[in-house]
């Protein structure tokens, strides 16, 4: 068995198992933990609050108009790579086939020099990230480890994903086979560091909002 | 000499069969160029070949299906009969020569004897240790035995063939007959592999050719195939890679981006992982080649190729175990169960977490009615 088979067998098996078991794992436990009862009288109806919440969801993933100045550009960043990571993961024709052999499921893909360069927009944009955290104080303080491995591991696979399609350093199943474990250990990381946000973002902006709704703000 | 044949230089039996100097150096030249060696090399080749005596080549065949040879007998530059006619001494070959039984044998002992340190073995096939090699046998000997004798007094080995060079067909799982590559039997002798099944016959020929005017073992890449032939990828010289690069997929054999030569990636074409010279020498004289035909590549030079899963597979299909297994069960079956056991997991962090909430707050209360 070569690095390749190894990658995308029993690693990549393993990989999967270890994803679907942490997510689970995290989302149930983080469902069935006790809510304190709140013996306010609700200042809202229950339409209202549940209403308050999805209005969070949306209020909160956009800059608000009084800080636009000082958090647009970071904002900007954010979605910029998020949706160069969208279009490189689930537009690239051998990563839909990839999937499409797991879940039985294709889409039409976009040509592949097209990902090539949105990954390498990715790839700067993933740098400048990088840069802001370090060089913004406040960022920095707030930041752990738990921060910069997620945006290591993260990079490594664009990084490798590009090297594999280029050719650059190895031979092309060395270098996919470097890729696909890369893949393998982002998705064992997963569950377990902060990009696990990618489930809570929403239910937890939603909670937030629900929450302050019953009790008469709006957010 | 064996077989009766007077020792001549490879000069002298081109002189014979009235090729000229010009004439060989030419056949050199295009030689040197096919196996992609500076150009100097034409000249140097045929210079060293021209003193040289003819090498004396042993073709011993043992598990295969003589589509190698077959190969073999379809090279275009050189051809077979200029090859063993003019630059070799081919002493045994048992698909080509007319003797047969003893005879044949005692030709081959003869060669081994009288050419011991100095002759290139040709192994086509793979060798069976099963049942004490009982599974391929010649002259009442197992492959395995003629292999480890005939190998003592070999030069080198070239492997032809993916049996002989990585096991090959009889290799793959459940191998019943316990096949092994040449490579897993000796291991002290100079070996190259020039996988394929078959191998493409320039690339037999060219690599034969090299080994004798150089009498050295040419670049080889990690599983000892020679890099000049196989050194990219044929993802790398496809010229449907373009069409790779636009994202443009024939979706069927017979759709209308088949028709048009779009990538035969999504068909299972194993092209990005394959070495082999395919699609730059080509097949029958360079008339064209698999792809070139209309088929995604089965990757067959390179290891383990039989067992990888289904050859109409896409390249970046995950692997789930052994071919045949819809990947989509495997995938529900492995993350269904992950599912259930983080989900149990999950509850019995949350009562944990529950549990130890409770105390804290019955704590709480109690210190609170004391304190009161």
């Amino acid at each position: 068995m070569n690095l390749l088979d190894f990658a995308r067998g029993p690693a990549l098996k393993a990989a999967i198992a270890v994803f679907c078991l942490g997510v689970a794992w995290r989302i149930i436990a983080f469902a069935l933990l006790r809510i304190r009862f709140d013996l306010n009288k609700p200042r809202a109806s229950v339409f209202k609050y549940m209403a308050g919440g999805l209005l969070t969801v949306g209020s909160r993933s956009w800059p608000h108009r009084e800080f636009i100045g000082r958090t647009g550009a970071g904002e900007a960043l954010g979605y910029s790579y998020h949706l160069g990571l969208f279009a490189v993961v689930l537009l690239f024709t051998p990563h839909i086939l990839f999937l499409g052999s797991l879940f039985g499921l294709t889409w039409p893909g976009l040509p592949s020099s097209l990902i090539t360069v949105i990954s390498v927009l990715t790839l700067t944009l993933f740098t400048a990230v990088l840069f802001r955290r370090v060089t913004n104080p406040v960022m920095r303080m707030l930041s752990n480890f738990d921060d910069y491995f997620s945006w290591f591991i993260t990079m490594l696979v664009l990084v490798t994903g590009l090297a594999a399609t280029a050719h650059i350093g190895a031979q092309y199943e060395t270098l996919l086979g470097i890729h696909i474990l890369s893949v393998d250990a982002l998705l064992v990381w997963f569950p377990f560091g902060k990009l696990m946000h990618a489930f809570y973002i929403f239910p937890s902006r939603a909670i937030n909002g629900a929450l302050l709704a019953r009790k008469g703000a709006t957010s | 000499m064996p077989l009766g044949h007077e020792e001549l230089t490879v000069g002298e039996s081109l002189r014979r069969a009235g090729i000229s100097r010009r004439g060989f150096i030419k056949f050199c030249t295009a030689t040197a160029s096919v196996m992609a060696l500076p150009p100097w090399m034409g000249a140097a080749m045929a210079e060293q070949l021209r003193h040289a005596p003819r090498p004396s080549v042993l073709y011993l065949s043992f598990q295969e299906c003589t589509g190698c040879f077959e190969s073999l007998t379809r090279s275009f530059a050189p051809t077979i009969e200029s090859l063993i006619f003019n630059v070799i001494s081919l002493d045994y070959d048992d698909t080509l020569m007319a003797a047969a039984g003893d005879a044949a044998e005692t030709a081959l002992a003869n060669a081994m004897k009288v050419n011991f340190g100095k002759y290139v073995l040709v192994i086509d096939g793979s060798v069976p240790t099963g049942a004490g090699g009982a599974y391929c046998t010649a002259g009442g000997r197992s492959a395995v035995d003629t292999l480890r004798e005939a190998a003592k007094g070999a030069a080198a080995i070239v492997c032809v063939g993916t049996c002989s060079s990585f096991g090959g067909i009889p290799f793959a799982d459940p191998n019943p007959t316990g096949a092994w590559p040449v490579t897993a039997i000796v291991e002290d002798k100079p070996i190259i592999n020039v996988s394929g099944c078959p191998p493409i016959p320039e690339v037999i020929t060219g690599t034969l050719l090299q080994f004798v005017s150089t009498g050295k073992v040419p670049d080889l890449d990690e599983h000892r195939r020679p890099k000049a032939f196989f050194g990219n990828t044929i993802h790398d010289r496809c010229y449907r890679r373009p069409f790779y690069d636009e994202g443009k997929f024939a979706k069927s054999f017979d759709d209308e981006g088949a028709r048009n030569g779009w990538c035969l990636y999504e068909l299972g074409c194993k092209g990005p992982t394959t070495h082999n010279a395919c699609a730059t020498i080509k097949w029958n004289g360079g008339t064209s080649f698999p792809i070139e035909s209309g088929h995604g590549c089965l990757g067959c030079s390179e290891p383990g190729f039989w067992d990888k899963g289904s050859f109409y597979a896409a390249q970046a299909s995950a692997e789930w175990g052994k071919a045949g297994t819809p990947s989509p069960l495997r995938a529900l079956e492995v993350g269904g169960a992950a599912v259930a056991a983080g989900a149990a997991l999950g509850v019995a962090s949350a009562g944990v977490s529950r549990l130890r909430q409770h105390r804290s707050e019955q704590d709480a209360a109690d210190r609170q009615q004391k304190e009161g």
